[in-house]
C-alpha cells in the first residue's frame, strides 16, 4: 500500500497510481483524515446527515407548494414591514440575514483566537455570536407574533393556501431549534473558554472527558452550517 | 519457483499517530454494566433489548398465521387487531430488532475489538444512544396499552389511511409509533457517528481500510446509508405528526370521510411515501451489508480460505449503497405517481443487481474447494446465501414495472420480503451468536442444540415462505383479516395457508431452543479459549475473553496483513493472525517477498 511506500520502507509492494493511489490515501492506516481530532470528522458527518434532514424539509416545502391546489401567499406582501408609513418587503428578514451571516464572522474569529489560545478574546468572540444567534431567535419570535397576530396558523391563513403556514413555522421552527440549540452550547463552551477548562484540561461535567480547543472549531462548524442552512430557507421560502 | 506472498503482506509498522486515549475505567458496578460506556456492555444491551422486542414480533407473527389459517376461530382477533399485529410486527422486525441489533449489537461490539481500537470515539454518547433507543422501545411498546391499541396502518403507515378515523390506533398508536421513530433516529443517530468516526479515524496501526474485515465494511457502509436515510423518516415522522395533531395538510388531500370532508386540503400523500421509501429502501441495505460483511467473514474462517475477491466485495457494499438511494419508487409503481418513472426506477434496481451478484459469487467462489467445517455458524452462513438468492431473484420480477403490477400487494410481495430481508438477515444474526458468542462469554453455545436450531430454521423458514409465492401468483392478497367466501382463491390456497402457519409455529418453537441455548451455555458451556475459531482478526487476539475494558490490554496490535490469510501454501498453521509480523510467520516452504 501506498503509505510504505511514502515512507521509503521496503515492503515489495508496488505503488498505487491513480485512482488507486487516493483509494490508498484515505484508506491508510489509523486515519483518513490526519491531523484532526475525532470531533470534527463527527461534526461534518452529522451535518451531512443533518443536510438530508433540512433537504427534505425543503423539498417537502416545494412539493406541497406544487401540489395545493389554491394559490400561495406572495412572499414578499406576507413578509413585509411597515416603516415610516410605508412596506417595505423583506426588510425583517433582510435584518435576520444580515445579524446571523454576521455571526459567522465572529465564530470564525473566535475559532482563530481560540488556536492561539487567547482566552480572553475568544470568549467576548464566542460571547458576541451567541448574542447574535439570540437575536436572530428573538426576531424570529417577533416574526411568528406578527404573522401569527395577521391570522396565519398551520392550518390555515387569510391569503391561500394553508400549507404556507404549515411549511413555514415547521421550516423556520426546526432552523429556530437549530440556532437556539446553538446558543445553548455557545455558551456553553464560552464558558469552558473563559474559566480555563481547556487550556487545563478539565474533565467534563457530563462526561468525564477533557476538552481541548478543538471544539471551538467543532461549534463553528455546526455554527456556520445553520448559517448556510438559513441562506437555503431564505432562498426558498421569501425569495420564491 | 515462484515465491508466495500473502496478500497485503508488509513488515512495516506505522509509527503511532494517535496517542493512547484516556480510558475512565467505571469504578461502581452501575458504571460498569448499567450507565456503562464501554462499547462490548452497550452491545449487549442494544443485543438483549433488541431480541426481546423481537420475541413480541415473534408472537405477533404467530397471531397472524392462526388467523389466516383459522380464520374467525379465535375471538381474540377481530380485524383491527390483526391490522395492528401485522403493522407492529414490520416495524418491530425491521427498525427495532434488525437495524438496533447489526448496528447497535454487533457493531458496538466488533467495530472496536476488530479494527483494533480501545473503545468508541465518544464512549458517552455511544452510551447515551442506548438509552434513547431503550426510550423509543418503551414508547412503542407503550402503545399496546393505550386507548384504541397500536397503529394498523402498516408499518409503511401510509397516510391519509394512517390518521383517519376508522384505522386501529389512529388517534394514540400512531402518534405514539411516530415519536418513537424520531427518538429511535436520534439515538441512533449519535450511536452511528461514533461507528462511523471509530472506523475512519480511530483504527490500529497497520489497519488500513483496505484490511479491515468485510464485517467492518458492512457495518460501516450500513451506518453511513442510515445516517443518510433515516433523515427523511424523520422528517416524514414529524411532518405526519402534525398534520395528526395541528390539523396541518402536508400528506392530507381534500377527504371525504363518513360523508363529512375534513378539514385538510391540498397535501400530496405520495410525498409520503417519496420520503418514505428514500428511508425505506436503504434500510433494506442497512439490514442486508451488515449481513453481507458478517457472512463474507463466516464463511472465510469456516472454509478456512481466504475471501474470493476481498477488494472486489468492498466495491461491492460501496456501490450497493450508493445504488441504494436511487431505487427507492421501486416500491411505488402502483402508487399513481408518473408513469415514466418507473422506467428509471426499473432500470437502477436492476442494476443493483450486479454487485449483489459478484458478491453471491463469491461466496460461492470462497467455498469453492476451501476446507469446510460445518459448523453451526457455517451451517448459518451456507444457509444465509440459499434464501438470499431466492429472495434476490424474487426481487428481480417485482423490480420489472409490468410483472410487478399484478404481483403488487399479494403473498408473492410477502414472500420476496421475508426471504430475502428477514430470513436471510436472520440467519446470519444467529450464525453471527454462534460465531462471536464464545468471545461474548469465554464458553462456546452447544453444537447439538445450534444444528437443531438451524435445521428446523432453515427447512421450516422454506416451508413457510417458499408456498406463500404459490398464493401470491393465485392472487391472494396481503394484510387480508380473512379471505373466505371469494370465488377466485382456491380452497387448495386454505390448506396452504394451513400448512404455511403450522411450520411458522414451529420455527418459531425453535427459537425456544436458541435462546435456552444462549442461556444455558452461559453457565454451563465448554470454555471456548480465546480463539476457538483459529480466526485471524484482531478481535480473537485479545489477551483476555471476554475482552476486558479497552481490548488489547497494555499495546495495541500492530496489524501486517489483511484478515483472510487462511490456509497460506507453506505455512505450518492453517491461519495467520492479522497482528503476525512476517518475521514471526513459521515458514515451511514459504519464502518471504
Amino acid at each position: 500500500m501506498a503509505p510504505h511506500e511514502a515512507v521509503g520502507t521496503a515492503s515489495g509492494l508496488p505503488t498505487p497510481e491513480g485512482m488507486q493511489s487516493i483509494v490508498a490515501d484515505i484508506g491508510s492506516d489509523q486515519r483518513a483524515f490526519k491531523n484532526v481530532p475525532w470531533g470534527k470528522p463527527m461534526m461534518w458527518i452529522f451535518l451531512v446527515s443533518d443536510t438530508f434532514i433540512f433537504g427534505s424539509f425543503l423539498i417537502s416545502y416545494m412539493t406541497v407548494r406544487m401540489s395545493t391546489t389554491v394559490p400561495w401567499p406572495n412572499p414578499s406582501v406576507v413578509f413585509s414591514l411597515e416603516m415610516f408609513g410605508e412596506n417595505v418587503p423583506l426588510l425583517l428578514i433582510a435584518i435576520m440575514t444580515f445579524v446571523l451571516i454576521s455571526s459567522s464572522g465572529t465564530m470564525a474569529l473566535a475559532v482563530n483566537y481560540g488556536y492561539r489560545r487567547d482566552r480572553r478574546t475568544t470568549f467576548w468572540l464566542l460571547i458576541a455570536t451567541a448574542a447574535l444567534g439570540a437575536t436572530f431567535v428573538g426576531m424570529q419570535a417577533f416574526e411568528w407574533t406578527k404573522l401569527i397576530q395577521e391570522g396565519v396558523r398551520p392550518w390555515g391563513n387569510p391569503w391561500g393556501a394553508a400549507q404556507f403556514g404549515s411549511s413555514f413555522f415547521m421550516i423556520t421552527g426546526f432552523h429556530g431549534t437549530h440556532v437556539t440549540i446553538g446558543v445553548i452550547f455557545l455558551v456553553i463552551v464560552a464558558v469552558k473558554v473563559w474559566r480555563g477548562d481547556l487550556d487545563k484540561q478539565r474533565p467534563g461535567f457530563l462526561t468525564g472527558r477533557r476538552g481541548n480547543y478543538e471544539i471551538v472549531e467543532t461549534m463553528g462548524l455546526y455554527w456556520h452550517f445553520v448559517d448556510l442552512v438559513w441562506v437555503f430557507i431564505f432562498a426558498f421560502f421569501y425569495l420564491w | 519457483m515462484p515465491t508466495y506472498v500473502a496478500h497485503d503482506e508488509s513488515d512495516y509498522a506505522p509509527p503511532t499517530e494517535v496517542a493512547e486515549v484516556e480510558l475512565y475505567h467505571p469504578k461502581t458496578f452501575l458504571g460498569k454494566y448499567v450507565w456503562s460506556q464501554d462499547a462490548k456492555i452497550i452491545a449487549i444491551q442494544y443485543g438483549v433489548t433488541a431480541i426481546g422486542v423481537g420475541v413480541i414480533a415473534l408472537v405477533l407473527s404467530w397471531l397472524m398465521r392462526l388467523q389466516l389459517a383459522y380464520p374467525n376461530q379465535f375471538s381474540f382477533i377481530d380485524p383491527s387487531n390483526y391490522l395492528q399485529f401485522v403493522s407492529m410486527h414490520g416495524m418491530i422486525m425491521v427498525v427495532y430488532l434488525l437495524t438496533a441489533l447489526f448496528l447497535g449489537g454487533f457493531g458496538n461490539y466488533l467495530i472496536p475489538l476488530m479494527v483494533g481500537a480501545r473503545d468508541m470515539v465518544f464512549p458517552y454518547v455511544n452510551m447515551l444512544s442506548y438509552w434513547v433507543y431503550l426510550f423509543a422501545v418503551l414508547l412503542l411498546v407503550a402503545s399496546f396499552f393505550v386507548p384504541g391499541g397500536p397503529t394498523g396502518a402498516g408499518w409503511t403507515l401510509y397516510p391519509p389511511q394512517a390518521i383517519l378515523d376508522g384505522t386501529p390506533g389512529a388517534s394514540w398508536g400512531i402518534i405514539l409509533m411516530l415519536v418513537s421513530l424520531a427518538f429511535f433516529i436520534i439515538g441512533f443517530t449519535m450511536g452511528g457517528l461514533n461507528y462511523v468516526v471509530t472506523v475512519l479515524q480511530a483504527r490500529t496501526r497497520g489497519m488500513t481500510l483496505m484490511r479491515m474485515p468485510l464485517t467492518i465494511w458492512g457495518i460501516f457502509m450500513a451506518t453511513i446509508l442510515a445516517l443518510l436515510a433515516f433523515p427523511a423518516l424523520f422528517v416524514s415522522a414529524i411532518m405526519m405528526i402534525l398534520d395528526l395533531t395541528l390539523g396541518t395538510s402536508f400528506f392530507m388531500p381534500a377527504i371525504v370521510s363518513k360523508g363529512q370532508a375534513l378539514s385538510h386540503d391540498g397535501g400530496s400523500p405520495i410525498l409520503f411515501q417519496h420520503l418514505f421509501w428514500f428511508f425505506g429502501h436503504p434500510e433494506v441495505y442497512i439490514v442486508a451489508l451488515p449481513a453481507f460483511g458478517i457472512v463474507s467473514d463466516l464463511i472465510a474462517v469456516h472454509a478456512r480460505k481466504n475471501i474470493f475477491g476481498y477488494r472486489m466485495m468492498v466495491w461491492a457494499i460501496v456501490a450497493i449503497g450508493g445504488l441504494s438511494f436511487i431505487v427507492w419508487a421501486h416500491h411505488m409503481y402502483v402508487s399513481g405517481m408518473n408513469p415514466y418513472f418507473g422506467f428509471f426506477f426499473a432500470t437502477t434496481t436492476l442494476i443493483i443487481a450486479i454487485p449483489t451478484a459478484i458478491k453471491v459469487y463469491n461466496w460461492v467462489l470462497t467455498l469453492w474447494r476451501g476446507d469446510i467445517h460445518l459448523s453451526v455458524p457455517m451451517l448459518f452462513a451456507i444457509g444465509f446465501i440459499f434464501t438470499f438468492v431466492i429472495g434476490g431473484l424474487t426481487g428481480l420480477f417485482l423490480g420489472n414495472v409490468v410483472v410487478d403490477l399484478p404481483l403488487s400487494d399479494t403473498m408473492f410481495v410477502v414472500a420476496h420480503f421475508h426471504m430475502v430481508m428477514a430470513i436471510a438477515p436472520i440467519l446470519v444474526v444467529f450464525g453471527a451468536i454462534y460465531h462471536w458468542y464464545p468471545k461474548i462469554t469465554g464458553r462456546m453455545l452447544h453444537d447439538g442444540m445450534g444444528k437443531f436450531h438451524f435445521w428446523i430454521t432453515f427447512v421450516g423458514s422454506y416451508a413457510i415462505y417458499y408456498p406463500m409465492h404459490y398464493l401470491g401468483f393465485m392472487g391472494v392478497p396481503r394484510r387480508y383479516y380473512a379471505v373466505t367466501g371469494t370465488n377466485f382463491i382456491p380452497d387448495s390456497a386454505h390448506s396452504l395457508n394451513v400448512a404455511i402457519t403450522i411450520a411458522a409455529l414451529v420455527v418459531g418453537a425453535a427459537q425456544v431452543v436458541f435462546l435456552y441455548n444462549l442461556v444455558r451455555s452461559y453457565y454451563r458451556g465448554a470454555p471456548s479459549g480465546g480463539n476457538p475459531w483459529n480466526a485471524t482478526s484482531l478481535e480473537w487476539q485479545t489477551p483476555h475473553t471476554p475482552p476486558e475494558h479497552g481490548n488489547f490490554g497494555k499495546e495495541l496490535p500492530v496489524v501486517y496483513r489483511w484478515a483472510y490469510d487462511y490456509s497460506v501454501p507453506g505455512v505450518r498453521h492453517d491461519f495467520i493472525p492479522q497482528n503476525v509480523p512476517p518475521s514471526e510467520v513459521p515458514s515451511g516452504s514459504w519464502a518471504k517477498p
